[in-house]
């Protein structure tokens, strides 16, 4: 190994020899930076991608919600304030572990960045469970789009508007798709960090190399980001008292 | 994405800020203001977003130019895509019932 090693120095054109650097630098990048630089690159341009993907359906929402506002209003109303307000606390605090992880992994830190994996696989567990919670409720009040779709209940909560039924219908289709599409990245996202905790428990993250940790890192927070859009949008479009 | 570490005391100051926007932005919902509720919903959900790509996801401190580039570029994207669909559906006839 050792002089397969010597043997690439004496022809490679690279001014970087194999004796320079650590394992760590793939030979096609000048400096460890630069390597990070563009790990982290793709990962941004992959989310680029993502922001398109919820934008595609920020827009359907938004377009809906100018034309049925009555419907949209009524439904977010139906919604558990107080599942949702928590919800986004923990998906914070699970933000906050993330970012402390990352930081353990730059400090070479095994121990904890362990214990703040396992701290954002339960949060993000926690999350799921609520929101299994909070759709149970509403397959319970028979809220789920569908042939057994019924929201009499909220008809008579407003008898001073008119309320659609169809269009109550197309409020909580974009609910059950967005929280649905948030919730499939939560679950790939604790996917992810199972494996991130796999390979740190083993101790293959080094102050040198932790580009896992930061790009799985940067995946959370997106998903973070989007359920912070995601908690006005739908919870909180009129909590305003009844007159 | 650089090697700079940044201290744990700012990651909690961040936690803390966001932690109280969340429950200031539950709480104003309550309050009757008009259209501006829902501005300031989104003023809040923004400058929520806002922390966390620069601080949590490091972008204030990357030296990457590019990477900045990505973010504007992403997010001017999804506005054209959200202002020019309103302007469509937003002057057509509003179909009531």
């Amino acid at each position: 190994m050792r002089f397969r090693l010597r043997r690439r120095w004496w022809l490679s054109d690279s001014p970087i020899t194999a004796e320079q650097h650590g394992p760590e630098l793939r030979h096609h990048f000048a400096t460890v930076e630069q390597q990070r630089d563009a790990a982290s690159l793709g990962m941004w341009l992959f989310l680029a991608t993502e922001i398109m993907f919820f934008g595609g359906m920020f827009c359907a929402y938004l377009i809906y919600r100018m034309w049925y506002f009555n419907e949209f209003a009524a439904g977010s109303r139906s919604l558990n304030l107080k599942w949702g307000t928590i919800n986004t606390i923990v998906l914070i605090c699970s933000s906050l572990t993330v970012a402390l992880g990352v930081r353990a992994a730059q400090m070479g830190k095994r121990k904890l960045l362990v214990i703040l994996l396992v701290l954002t696989i339960v949060f993000g567990f926690a999350f799921l469970g609520i929101k299994g919670i909070e759709w149970y409720d509403k397959y319970k009040e028979h809220h789920i789009p569908g042939a057994s779709f019924n929201a009499d209940d909220i008809v008579q909560d407003y008898p001073q508007i008119h309320i659609d039924q169809r269009h109550e219908q197309i409020y909580f289709s974009l609910y059950f798709a967005m929280t649905g599409l948030h919730a499939l990245h939560m679950i790939i996202g604790v996917g992810i960090f199972a494996f991130l905790l796999y390979y740190a428990w083993k101790g293959r993250y080094t102050p040198g190399y932790y580009t896992p940790i930061e790009l799985g890192g940067l995946y959370w927070h997106f998903v973070d980001i989007v359920w912070i859009y995601l908690f006005p949008l739908l919870y909180l479009i009129d909590r305003k008292p009844l007159r | 994405m650089s090697e700079h570490i940044l201290s744990s005391k700012l990651y909690y100051g961040i936690w803390i800020t966001l932690m109280v926007l969340t429950v200031v932005t539950a709480w104003v919902a309550t309050i009757d203001l008009g259209p501006f509720n829902t501005v300031i919903a989104l003023l809040i959900a923004s400058s929520k977003a806002l922390l966390v790509i620069l601080f949590f996801m490091h972008v204030k401190y990357s030296s990457e130019k590019l990477t900045k580039m990505v973010i504007i570029a992403s997010i001017f994207w999804l506005l054209i895509l959200l202002s020019l669909s309103l302007t469509d559906y937003g002057t057509r006839y509003i179909p009531h019932g």
